[in-house]
């Protein structure tokens, strides 16, 4: 396994061929905010909070590290006025349907996100898939989807497999980062219809 | 048929066909593309074989039901050889005429000639109609001379001689040189070099069953007709009307970087180009144009067809590998391009079906014929379809630096009703609206991007002073929130909120700031959404914002809307000195808001009035007494006793 060499914020970093900034961000103790991401989980770039500034060839762009892998001579930065006013539109946009998830609350506070900002339309997911992802990847189960698309996209129990399934396991719902009664609001929902 | 194993047998097999016919043999070209379908094309057809049959001339004139002709607006469109008498807006009516005397008697028919409308003049030929006469039509042109059904009307006039140019010598590299030097650039919308693209695919290694190169890697080529924009349908005329030449620019594209495989990913709302292509193919397979040894060349190569399920976000090209995978069509969050890793993570190779259809021509002309038609940096022809405020709405070939006012006015011929032209709407609906300021913008890939717009796939919707701008952007990202895949977040949830931003500032909830949030939350989208549909869907805000930026203001600050077109803005109103007490809007009037008798002046009940407009549109012009306001309050009516009104007529008893 080859090594490549790349700069975090200012600090030489060693990570493996294959890895994404994240992890080799995560290897030396660099925090990067993430929402929808999970080590036992494919990546999915869908919160987009984890995205930095990455300079390669003199040239500088935005990408998500959850996704980007390693580059020898990558230079990296996980915060700027950029990056941190990304990050507080997308906190906002998000509190909006989950005004009270500790988890969006404690970056609020880091980013300076203001919860009100935008009108309340809560619907408490925040799309992360964590639950859908879970269950497909590493359960094999398939027992919760999304459905539909756009802002009408919303996740949901397939009653014949989650009436067999989901009772003994709710693995998913600890994962929530918005409310673990989310995904069992959602269960009952989808078995009493 | 048997096969065609040689580029010669191919010459050898043309020559067959031109020589069975009679270029003197009259034939009636009827276009029929879905536009024309709409317009009532297979009842004319219904009634050309019928009259023909009747007037005893079935073995001496041909029907040809041909592709797109591209001048919508006046479809269905009919076209008599040998002498090109062109007829517009057909009827079934019209047809024993046409046979009795345009083809046997070669008498024109007046009454169906295009009327130059600057001139007066009847035009008797369609290249002569100022449409068509400022266009330069390379990619569309040829599907007026075949029908799409037959490969043998696509090999009368030329096709696979390309495929057959390549396969009798030329190697994939000089292939690949050829189509670098023509600068072709994706029309899809992206403007990506093709050539890049493909030598991207070809430098891997290939997987070629049972050679040397068994160890490299399937490839695919892929046709992009995804086609979703609202109002655009120039890949659905290409598909359509000349299949054919799309596969023929497939194939070369597959011997270029070494592929067997290819996918023709279509929407299942085109049956007809779904219908044409299906039979392009299997044409292709028995004249051994497709599948194993190709013309004897040793080349094999395969296409498949795969229907769309109906979402906007497949158009794009990951999204769409994706769906072909037969997964949900959302993009890909990679960072690696499809020609290295696409379809099944192997190298893929995606364009647009314009782009394929110009590669038969590159071939077969060459690069440097090909660079003589555009600018700098955008050459060859661009498909717009022209829609909207204009007067000839329909499908326009021009060459890349074309100005908007020549497309506009000159192809288009302007705006109908001696309506003001307001903005050009260029890209889909992610694309951005263009003032008039700049119509002498000169369209190509570079020069639309730097107006805030983009070149999509060619939609150019005309837009009228009735158009209201911000009901526009709200109109498109409106369709966009529905089209989003939902997946990330600055997309999903940014389009959202600008959707609720721009409702509220159409029906007078706008507030202050409103436009610095618009455009803080297009940054975000911009900047940090997963793939193009998010980067690109701020467009028409930002872009009606930045030559606009008035019509926001007035419907925020003062709650009026410039182009009176916002309902909640707008009032009705009746003039008391221009009403002659007709009755006819009282009459019409669906919910029974007008008050008013015969010689009594009509007033609205503004409480009642639903402003539908029907009033508006059915008091005599002459009159004018019905008036739209806004920003303003609407007079108190006037007295009642002021109301009635003595007619001239009666006075003098």
């Amino acid at each position: 396994m080859s090594e490549i060499l790349l700069q975090i914020d200012g600090k030489k970093v060693q990570a493996r061929e294959e890895m994404t900034i994240l992890e080799a961000a995560q290897s030396v103790g660099i925090f990067i905010p993430t929402l929808c991401h999970h080590e036992k989980l494919e990546p999915y770039g869908a919160c987009r909070i984890c995205i930095v500034e990455v300079t390669v060839g003199g040239r500088t762009r935005l990408v998500v590290s959850c996704v980007y892998l390693v580059e020898e001579n990558l230079v990296v930065r996980t915060r700027s006025e950029k990056i941190d006013k990304i990050r507080k539109a997308i906190l906002e946009l998000l509190l909006a349907h989950a005004p009270d998830s500790p988890k969006l609350q404690d970056l609020a506070k880091e980013y300076g996100a203001d919860k009100d900002r935008f009108e309340k339309e809560a619907s408490f997911c925040i799309h992360c898939g964590l639950c859908v992802r879970y269950c497909a990847e590493v359960k094999k189960k398939n027992a919760v989807g999304f459905i539909d698309r756009g802002i009408r996209k919303e996740i949901s129990f397939i009653p014949e497999i989650a009436s067999k399934e989901c009772w003994d396991c709710k693995e998913c719902f600890p994962l929530c980062p918005t409310s673990a009664l989310q995904a069992a609001y959602v269960l009952i929902e989808a078995l009493a219809s | 048929m048997s096969r065609i194993n040689s580029p010669a047998e191919l010459e050898q097999f043309r020559k067959g066909i031109l020589s069975k016919r009679d270029p003197n043999k009259p034939c009636i070209a009827l276009c029929s593309g879905s536009a024309c379908l709409a317009s009532g094309s297979d009842q004319v057809a219904a009634s050309l074989e019928e009259e023909i049959e009747k007037q005893g001339l079935s073995d001496q004139v041909e029907i040809r039901r041909t592709g797109c002709h591209g001048f919508c607006e006046r479809g269905p469109i009919t076209i008599i050889h040998p002498e090109e008498t062109s007829y517009f807006q057909v009827e079934p009516e019209d047809v024993p005429e046409i046979i009795s005397q345009t083809v046997k008697g070669k008498q024109v028919i007046e009454r169906l000639l295009y009327v130059d409308p600057s001139t007066n003049e009847k035009i008797i030929h369609e290249s002569e109609i100022p449409f068509y006469k400022n266009q330069e039509r390379l990619v569309l042109g040829s599907n007026v001379s075949i029908d799409p059904k037959s490969i043998d009307d696509y090999v009368a006039i030329g096709g696979y001689s390309a495929l057959a140019k390549v396969l009798s010598g030329m190697t994939s590299e000089q292939v690949l040189e050829e189509v670098k030097k023509s600068n072709l650039r994706g029309r899809g919308g992206g403007g990506f070099p093709t050539g890049i693209k493909w030598q991207g695919a070809a430098a891997l290694p290939s997987h070629v069953e049972g050679s040397r190169n068994a160890s490299g890697e399937t490839k695919y080529v892929i046709v992009n007709a995804d086609e979703g924009d609202p109002g655009a349908y120039m890949n659905r005329s290409t598909l359509e009307g000349n299949p054919h030449s799309v596969l023929e620019g497939l194939i070369i594209g597959a011997f270029a970087i070494g592929a067997q495989e290819g996918y023709i990913y279509v929407r299942q709302e085109y049956p007809l180009a779904v219908e044409n292509v299906d039979i392009a193919i299997k044409q292709a397979e028995e004249y051994g144009f497709l599948g194993g040894n190709i013309l004897g060349s040793g080349f094999d190569f395969n296409v498949q067809v795969h229907q769309g399920a109906g979402a906007f976000v497949s158009g794009e090209s990951t999204a769409l590998m994706t769906a072909l995978e037969g997964k949900v069509g959302e993009p890909r969050p990679k960072y690696i391009r499809s020609n290295v890793k696409g379809l099944w993570g192997r190298p893929s190779v995606l364009n647009n079906v314009e782009t394929w259809a110009n590669v038969p021509l590159i071939i077969n002309k060459g690069a440097d014929w090909f660079t003589q038609f555009g600018t700098e940096r955008s050459k060859g022809t661009k498909i717009f379809s022209l829609v909207g405020k204009v007067t000839n709405t329909g499908l326009v070939e021009v060459p890349m630096g074309t100005t908007l006012r020549d497309i506009i006015y000159k192809i288009g011929g302007g705006i109908p009703g001696g309506k003001r032209f307001k903005a050009v709407q260029t890209g889909g609906p992610s694309g951005g609206c263009i003032p008039e300021e700049l119509l002498d913008l000169q369209v190509d890939f570079d020069e639309l991007t730097r107006a805030g717009s983009m070149m999509g796939s060619g939609g150019m919707i005309v837009m009228d002073e009735d158009t209201c701008m911000v009901d526009v952007a709200r109109y498109f990202i409106d369709f966009l929130t529905d089209e989003s895949c939902g997946k990330c977040v600055p997309c999903r949830e940014g389009l959202r909120q600008m959707h609720k931003i721009l409702t509220n500032i159409t029906v007078g909830k706008g507030r202050e700031g409103d436009i610095e949030l618009l455009e803080e939350l297009s940054e975000v989208a911009i900047d940090a959404s997963l793939c193009a549909l998010g980067r690109t869907a701020p467009n028409p805000v930002l872009s009606t914002i930045r030559y606009f930026r008035d019509e926001y203001e007035a419907h925020i600050k003062e709650k009026r809307c410039p182009a009176l077109s916002c309902k909640e803005l707008i009032s009705y109103y009746i003039d008391p000195t221009k009403c002659q007490a007709c009755m006819i809007c009282l009459r019409k009037c669906p919910v029974e808001a007008i008050d008013g008798a015969k010689s009594k002046i009509h007033i609205i009940d503004q409480e009642k009035c639903t402003k539908c407009g029907t009033c508006f549109e059915v008091c005599p012009s002459r009159f004018g007494a019905v008036i739209k306001i806004s920003g303003e309050p609407v007079p108190s009516p006037i007295p009642e006793d002021a109301r009635t009104i003595v007619r001239k007529s009666k006075k003098n008893e």
